[in-house]
């Protein structure tokens, strides 16, 4: 749409700044402040003490020591594989959750309602109620698997090194993937049902309709949703608190956790803040790669 | 001006002497934070707090309950934001790190001289560091070694083991009749409680953390307390999921008459006796963690608490007013049955001791030999580097020898 714009409407007017005054105080207070505080701590060997936080200038210390942290490393590739398979599993779930509520059915209403729930119920309640459910000894899950048959016997699931990030991946992806399924479904109402009528008569079957004509007409809100939930997923830190402390054996310990952990747990002010900076450049990336997506789409 | 002073001091008094005829009172809002589990329950701290208001009418403490694992870090953040509490309940193994970030006050000078003498040693080590005392002690805890007396008698044992390999050949026993599929549960999920029950076993094997400044925990006794947890792991006789255990999952497991023998704070011993929470209650033995042979009687690690004034507190007196009261040996003889006194004569007091004389005869033993963890600032990154390397020799991802030199070589860049 920017794009479409003349020259003369990109034009940005004094009532516009104005306008927007109130707003772009209250981000610096919460927002640059923070963020250079953060980035002036991030040279410094600050630790947190009673009087407040303060240090001496080391300059490049703390980026070096996190370029040598084998805790770090390790925590960002686990973020990065939450990240891309929370977000790809609720993407493809939300379009085939999306794609059924598209259709005409008795109880529509009803069951487009219901989906919204998980997407409802706030962060910390969902991450408590999966950990109930996955309790080794009286959790649902371990009940409904064994008394079906799936599984031989009850298990561990979050205190196993080999589940525990699969299982809070699982978690997130049932909370969040709602959001995508109703951008999915506003996105899918406004394809012009002619062009799927248009395909039959070309002799379009359902995969090909959905490639050709149902996904370039959502692809755009679609990435949007996509973006969104990639920026969440990847600062993921409170369903990892509640569900495992980033336990066992470090196995869910995600980024956020690790900074968390290194500010406020150790104290370490100067180096929890080079990681935070790390992770903010690192979310900048994503964010720029995502936009340039989202331009080419848009330019098509 | 000192005229002046002396005229305004001379109305403060009038009026205050005034002010405490009427009885609407100039109040302190003391805040207090305190944990959700172990010790002393929510409900006996709001009952001694009340008592505590009653007494100091002038006084209102808020209290806020945390689960332990956020209690640190509540401690901290709230400070370090020049907000916050006055009075904290705060572990032994943070005073070296609060004493350099300042967070508590120095008390000192406030304790009286008498008390040393009257408290144990142990308890006082709680609060002290460097020669300073910031705080004082008021859970004086350690693990102790609980048992299923109904299930030992099953088995005929006749009575609870003293060693290690003892309660290892015991659990086979157990396990073997079918009386119960994993005899042992403990708390080795990631966190501190995994570091308390590991400190039990060092302590009775004789091993250490640091020897002349240098991480010893990858060696001798310190490294054949992991190895005997790996094994009763594999000789499933521990229950596997304990390596995702807090206290209270421990409790829970026990209670509910799944284990033989549990490793576990004093709280446990009235909770696991209580019908209402407890399937085994009348069955729970208690007696303080083995020893092993040729190296120590019994063990003990010192999981005691202390109760500090915040160096930002604008009330430090009211909120040591507060802590004197919770301290007191009347109070603390008063709500002995979650958390035992630190006073050594209330152990001989038959009032303190009534029905649970096992745990007091039990509490004798063990406090005599508490073992500290590390006194360092950089305690809490020690405990996690250890946290990790244990749970990954438990999990079979490492041998225990090349974990704890992994752990040994974290520690070793510590600051």
């Amino acid at each position: 749409m920017a794009l479409s714009m003349t020259r003369d409407e990109r034009k940005t007017p004094l009532e516009a700044w104005v306008l927007m005054a109130p707003a772009l105080a209250i981000l610096a207070v919460i927002t640059f402040y923070p963020l250079l505080r953060t980035l002036y701590f991030s040279f410094t060997d600050a630790q947190i003490s009673a009087a407040g936080t303060s240090g001496n200038f080391v300059g490049f210390d703390n980026y070096a020591y996190a370029a040598s942290d084998a805790g770090f490393h390790a925590a960002l590739i686990r973020t990065i594989v939450f990240t891309v398979s929370s977000v790809a599993l609720e993407t493809v779930m939300g379009v085939a959750v999306a794609l059924l509520l598209n259709q005409e059915f008795k109880g529509r209403a009803i069951a487009r309602t219901a989906i919204i729930l998980p997407w409802a119920v706030p962060n910390i309640v969902n991450a408590m109620m999966w950990r109930l459910i996955m309790n080794p000894e009286y959790g649902a899950l371990n009940a409904a698997l064994t008394q079906t048959g799936i599984l031989g016997a009850y298990r561990s699931w979050l205190g196993d090194p080999s589940t525990a990030l699969a299982m809070v991946i699982f978690a997130d992806v049932w909370k969040n993937f709602p959001l995508v399924a109703f951008v999915a479904l506003a996105a899918l109402q406004t394809v012009p049902s002619e062009l799927y009528e248009a395909a039959r008569i070309d002799g379009a079957g359902p995969w090909s309709r959905f490639r050709f004509v149902t996904l370039p007409g959502i692809v755009a809100p679609l990435l949007v949703a996509i973006v969104l939930r990639s920026i969440e997923a990847f600062r993921v830190f409170d369903i990892i608190y509640v569900m495992t402390r980033g336990g066992p054996i470090d196995s869910t310990k995600t980024v956020s956790f690790y900074v968390y952990q290194t500010y406020f747990s150790y104290l370490d002010a100067g180096t929890g803040a080079a990681y935070a900076v790390i992770v903010a450049l690192l979310s900048a990336v994503m964010i720029s790669g995502y936009i340039l997506v989202i331009r080419r789409q848009e330019a098509k | 001006m000192k005229e002046f002073k002396f005229a305004v001091a001379g109305a403060v008094t009038l009026l205050a002497g005034v002010a405490s005829l009427s009885p609407a009172l100039a109040e302190t809002t003391l805040n207090a934070l305190f944990m959700k589990q172990a010790a002393y329950s929510e409900d006996d701290v709001k009952a001694m707090t009340a008592d505590f208001e009653k007494a100091h009418p002038d006084v209102k403490v808020n209290l806020e309950f945390v689960p332990y694992e956020s209690l640190h870090d509540k401690i901290v953040t709230a400070q370090a934001s020049g907000s916050g509490y006055d009075v904290v309940l705060f572990d032994v193994i943070w005073p070296a790190e609060f004493a350099k970030g300042n967070f508590l006050k120095d008390v000192t000078s406030k304790i009286p001289a008498a008390d040393s003498s009257k408290v144990f040693d142990g308890a006082w080590s709680t609060v002290t560091y460097d020669g300073k005392r910031y705080g004082m002690p008021w859970i004086l805890d350690t693990k102790y070694l609980y048992y299923n007396t109904e299930m030992l008698q099953k088995a005929g044992i006749d009575h609870p083991p003293k060693t290690w390999a003892e309660l290892e050949a015991d659990a086979k026993v157990i396990k073997d009749q079918k009386i119960v599929e994993y005899p042992i549960v403990w708390s080795w999920s990631q966190a501190e409680a995994l570091i308390c029950d590991y400190t039990t076993l060092v302590s009775a094997y004789g091993g250490s953390f640091f020897k002349d400044g240098k991480p010893s925990f990858n060696e001798d006794g310190a490294l054949d307390a992991l190895k005997f947890m790996k094994t009763s792991l594999d000789d499933k006789v521990t229950n596997p999921n304990s390596r995702e255990y807090l206290e209270e999952d421990v409790r829970k497991t026990f209670s509910n008459g799944d284990a033989a023998f549990a490793l576990n704070w004093t709280y446990m011993y009235n909770q696991a006796n209580d019908p209402a929470q407890s399937k085994i209650a009348g069955k729970v033995g208690v007696a303080p963690a083995p020893g092993v042979e040729g190296k120590s009687e019994v063990s003990a690690m010192n999981g005691s608490m202390g109760l500090g004034v915040t160096s930002g507190s604008k009330h430090p007196d009211e909120a040591w007013s507060f802590i004197s009261y919770l301290t007191s040996q009347d109070v603390q003889n008063k709500y002995a049955k979650l958390s035992l006194p630190i006073w050594k004569s209330s152990y001989d007091d038959p009032a303190v001791a009534k029905g649970q004389e096992q745990l007091v005869a039990a509490a004798k033993q063990s406090i005599a030999v508490m073992y500290p963890r590390p006194m360092i600032a950089s305690y809490q990154r020690l405990s996690s580097v250890l946290q990790t390397q244990i749970q990954s020799a438990l999990f079979g991802s490492s041998e225990p020898k090349a974990a704890m030199d992994e752990a040994a070589h974290q520690a070793s860049r510590l600051r």
